[in-house]
């Protein structure tokens, strides 16, 4: 039934070659823990991703209950989280996933690092991965504020007094993620803003780029 | 680009008197597939049922309400307005509702909520000189007798408060449908 489905629209649209090319690639030896059981720091960039997705998932499954106002957004959390079935797994795994993802990133940075993969011809994918470190850690901070709590409510604003400290152009960057002179209404939604909207995007676009470059040299050779 | 393989599916044999065997490629993709489905569904039913959650709560039953002394009602039905707690996931509010309070020609007393039935306008008593001693909805011309029963365009009758009589007051209880009229 699913074969044929699958050959009805592959005889019409010839989809085969497309998948082919995105997963079906040799692994080499050298990365593969099946050899070489020290090659498991290979997977950390897969890792990344993997949680990456999980973040996307569940960061859309909770706006179906959250509200980015500084009157109703605690107690959505507080609601989704105790009052609808699962709510603890599903934000659970936003929170713990929000961390997790940082590590994980920051154990495959360290591999390429000590494996000089980021050396010619692989310079700019090194770059764009920095660029991706950067987001993931713009998502952390202007997460942590959606649930506009003390902690979440302290930790903005030590936050925007560090942006404040930079030199010259510092306090147009506090002013523009506060949204005005104080932490309150309009930096909550700007906030969301960032974290589901302009930041994922912008992650999408890195990430594209991060595999097709991948794709595009191969994995770097055995030490 | 790396180079493809031909992964051409071997067609099962008919080894073994007739039984159907799978092959070594099969075996691995059901296994593979199988545990990338368990795998997957860890994370994944969770979210599901909780974007459904609303879709599995009990219909919450209202409060008796008081409404208005029983010496107001009259044969003429009149609009009273009452006020209901009202919890809708973490907002709490108290919202005004309607009923059209009439005394029946058994003398019981009933109400009717203004809510019409076709589209969700809200109707009146009376507001139209074209029919007189009727419920009128102004937005698709949809009218009702003093009963609730539908003469016209809405699909069903107009729907009914449970009422309780206590004390000279009249409470008003949860929201159904019409049992005064078939």
């Amino acid at each position: 039934m699913l074969k044929s489905i699958y050959n009805w629209i592959d005889e019409r649209l010839d989809v085969t070659p497309i998948w082919r090319d995105v997963a079906d690639h040799e692994v080499p030896e050298h990365v593969n823990p099946a050899h070489h059981f020290s090659a498991f720091v290979y997977c950390f960039g897969g890792l990344t991703f993997f949680i990456t997705v999980i973040q996307i998932l569940s960061g859309m499954f909770l706006v179906f209950y959250y509200v980015p106002d500084i009157v109703n957004a605690y107690n959505s959390v507080d609601y989704l989280q105790h009052k609808v079935a699962f709510g603890v797994i599903v934000r659970g795994m936003h929170h713990w996933g929000a961390s997790l993802v940082i590590v994980m990133m920051f154990l495959h940075t360290l591999r390429v690092f000590f494996t000089g993969s980021y050396k010619n011809p692989r310079e700019m994918n090194w770059v764009v991965g920095m660029l991706i470190f950067f987001v993931m850690l713009g998502l952390g901070f202007t997460g942590y504020l959606l649930p506009w709590d003390n902690k979440a409510y302290f930790a903005t604003q030590v936050g925007l007094q560090i942006a404040d400290s930079v030199p010259f152009i510092g306090e147009y960057i506090k002013t523009f993620l506060q949204g005005g002179s104080i932490v309150g209404a309009q930096t909550l939604t700007r906030f969301f803003a960032l974290h589901v909207f302009f930041l994922p995007a912008v992650l999408l676009g890195l990430l594209g780029a991060h595999f097709i470059m991948i794709r595009r040299q191969g994995i770097s050779g055995p030490l | 680009m790396s180079e493809h393989k031909d992964h051409r599916v071997q067609q099962p044999t008919r080894a073994n008197g007739g039984k159907r065997e799978m092959t070594r490629r099969q075996f691995l993709g059901y296994t593979l597939g199988g545990t990338t489905a368990f795998l997957a569904a860890g994370p994944v039913l969770p979210m599901l049922r909780f974007a459904v959650d609303p879709l599995l709560q009990p219909a919450s039953d209202s409060d008796w309400v008081r409404v208005v002394e029983e010496s107001e009602i009259t044969d003429e039905p009149k609009s009273f307005t009452f006020v209901v707690k009202q919890i809708d996931g973490w907002y709490e509010s108290e919202p005004t509702l309607e009923a059209w309070i009439a005394r029946g020609e058994d003398g019981k007393i009933f109400a009717l909520n203004p809510t019409c039935k076709h589209l969700g306008c809200t109707v009146n008593w009376n507001s139209n000189p074209r029919f007189p001693n009727q419920y009128y909805c102004p937005c698709h011309d949809a009218h009702y007798t003093k009963e609730g029963k539908n003469l016209a365009v809405s699909p069903l009758p107009l729907d009914q408060y449970e009422v309780k009589i206590e004390g000279g007051f009249v409470y008003l209880g949860s929201l159904g449908p019409n049992q005064l009229v078939d």
